[in-house]
């Protein structure tokens, strides 16, 4: 349970901006590898693929269905490692984890997680950490497939 | 809150509310409690958390073994439960009840134990519980045996139509839903038994849904094996039961091996015990027998009649009240006589997640999911639902806070 201002603070308006309007959403060609990972106890699914070229990500293109947490997930992850080096990339993906399972007692770093510190509400709401988490390990796995972690 | 009065609601509501202690709790920031996922497990009522205490201050010791007082005791109140549960479900013969640890592991035990061969075929419905769908799948993969299953119709209800073809001279289990977790639906289960019984087949009805809110009586539906869980009849966890008939257990072979459910053991061979005692392998759960004990003792206090027709006006009343939701559809049968206390819904444009983070923000507890029924929701082209789940404590003002909340969940997600 949970009051209205803990709903607040749980949707954050950058969260429900995302889930409007998600970026770099659809699957597109180029890739390397696909995965396609679900939350079994909700159902939530996300399919996902990665195109690395030259040591860096590429592109990141997705078909989800989920809840607003785990859509709005998809899309700050896209915002964040697309362009980057493989290894800067998965050193977000470390900080996001880190963040996400630090029930709500890690301060985040707005200068490198950007819009993904809007997530630091739902580190609180154990039941939600999976939502958010969802789109981020199916791309650690992908990228891994795709031979990102050798890079 | 105004409190509305409906034709059909159980007398004195607010005093029967009060054997539910949990009910007068608030929630985070002073909010009542409003809970509506009965469906998923009920609330219990003073007498069966008396009993269960009075138990274990007074009377525990192990059952069936303990040469004392407080063992003929405790074993007493464990056998005294087994009687009860057959009144509940109107059993011919005490020995046909067996404790299990929920509906799950009754199911299980059935597809464990009944004989399967390739040639064979279970047939399942469409709407099961994963439980009565993954334990027949395990056994027909086990034994070369063919799983079938009845479709649904665009309506929710079991189809028919090819009933004929799918349960044929080699069906060895019709095995299916009283009332669907997902969809609300009532089946046919008379029908059902008869047609399996036509065809040679054992019957086998998960009544998980069913206990808690119909009157069930297993010489009057006519089936062989009949399963449902103690904590959805206002019971504990961690007891389940399966009934089936007398001669049918008897011919089973046993499921788990251990003490209490052997006639004599030795290095090499053992005899097994006759039903009850031969599912009930190991030290059962006691406590939990006899708070189930108390719980349908309690149900059939304020009468499953009555319990019906409550839980079908707040049914009808939840209906009427979701219809006014802008974009909200229910999924399953839409008329409260044809179905059973669990609505399911989808709200265009707001994931079930978040309708149930919101409304449980406002003191409204929902279920948020697939409700252990993919199947069922694939069949309607839905990934998840949310479902609202009423019981016989549930009042028409709880529903109208339900309805509130999910006005607020539109607002909050800015639709329209």
């Amino acid at each position: 349970m949970m009051t209205a201002q803990n709903l607040d603070a749980l949707y954050q308006e950058i969260i429900l901006d995302h889930y409007k309007n998600p970026h770099g959403k659809g699957l597109r060609d180029a890739f390397e590898a696909e995965v396609h990972h679900v939350n079994p106890t909700c159902g939530d699914e996300v399919t996902l693929r990665v195109h690395l070229d030259d040591g860096v990500v590429a592109d990141v293109s997705y078909d989800a269905l989920g809840c607003s947490i785990s859509q709005a997930s998809a899309s700050v992850l896209y915002d964040l490692v697309v362009g980057k080096p493989v290894d800067e990339a998965l050193a977000l993906h470390e900080e996001f984890l880190a963040l996400m399972q630090g029930k709500g007692e890690v301060e985040p770093d707005e200068d490198t997680l950007e819009d993904a510190i809007a997530f630091a509400g739902v580190a609180k709401f154990p039941a939600r950490v999976k939502c958010a988490l969802l789109s981020w390990m199916a791309w650690k796995d992908a990228t891994v497939q795709a031979g990102g972690n050798d890079a | 809150m105004t409190t509305p009065t409906l034709p059909g609601l159980l007398p004195e509501l607010e005093v029967v509310r009060k054997d539910f202690p949990i009910l007068e709790r608030t929630l985070a920031g002073g909010q009542p409690l409003v809970y509506l996922d009965s469906a998923n497990t009920s609330q219990k009522p003073q007498v069966v958390i008396d009993a269960m205490v009075d138990h274990l201050e007074r009377h525990n010791a192990n059952i069936a073994r303990a040469m004392h007082q407080l063992g003929a005791e405790s074993t007493g109140a464990f056998e005294e439960a087994r009687d009860k549960v057959a009144a509940f479900l109107n059993a011919p013969s005490r020995n046909e009840v067996v404790f299990t640890k929920n509906a799950t592991e009754a199911l299980n035990l059935l597809a464990r134990t009944i004989d399967l061969g390739p040639g064979d075929n279970v047939v399942i419905t469409e709407m099961e519980h994963h439980s009565n769908i993954v334990s027949w799948q395990l056994a027909c993969e086990r034994s070369g045996a063919e799983l079938r299953w009845f479709g649904l119709t665009d309506d929710g209800q079991l189809d028919l139509s090819n009933a004929d073809q799918l349960v044929d001279e080699n069906t060895k289990v019709v095995a299916f839903t009283w009332v669907s977790n997902m969809l609300g639906t009532i089946n046919p289960v008379a029908d059902l038994t008869a047609r399996a019984k036509a065809a040679g087949a054992l019957s086998v009805i998960d009544a998980s849904q069913a206990a808690p809110q119909l009157p069930v009586d297993v010489q009057a539906v006519d089936c062989d094996f009949l399963v449902f869980t103690g904590h959805k009849v206002c019971g504990p966890t961690g007891i389940g039961v399966l009934w089936g008939r007398e001669e049918l257990l008897n011919g089973l072979p046993p499921f788990h091996g251990g003490g209490e459910m052997i006639e004599t053991v030795t290095m090499a061979r053992s005899t097994y015990a006759k039903t009850p005692h031969r599912f009930e392998a190991g030290t059962p759960p006691i406590v939990e027998a006899v708070g189930l004990g108390a719980a349908v003792d309690y149900l059939g206090h304020l009468g499953l009649d009555a319990i019906h027709a409550h839980e079908q006006a707040i049914t009808g009343y939840a209906l009427e009240g979701l219809a006014t939701v802008p974009g909200l559809t229910v999924l399953g049968p839409t008329d409260a006589t044809q179905r059973g206390g669990a609505i399911a819904f989808e709200l265009e444009g707001v994931h079930p997640h978040d309708i149930a983070q919101v409304l449980d923000s406002r003191g409204v507890a929902v279920r948020a999911g697939h409700h252990c029924a993919k199947p069922a929701h694939a069949r309607f082209g839905v990934q998840s639902s949310t479902r609202m789940s009423s019981y016989l404590y549930t009042t028409p003002a709880e529903i109208d806070a339900l309805v509130e909340a999910l006005e607020y969940t539109r607002s909050y997600f800015k639709l329209g």
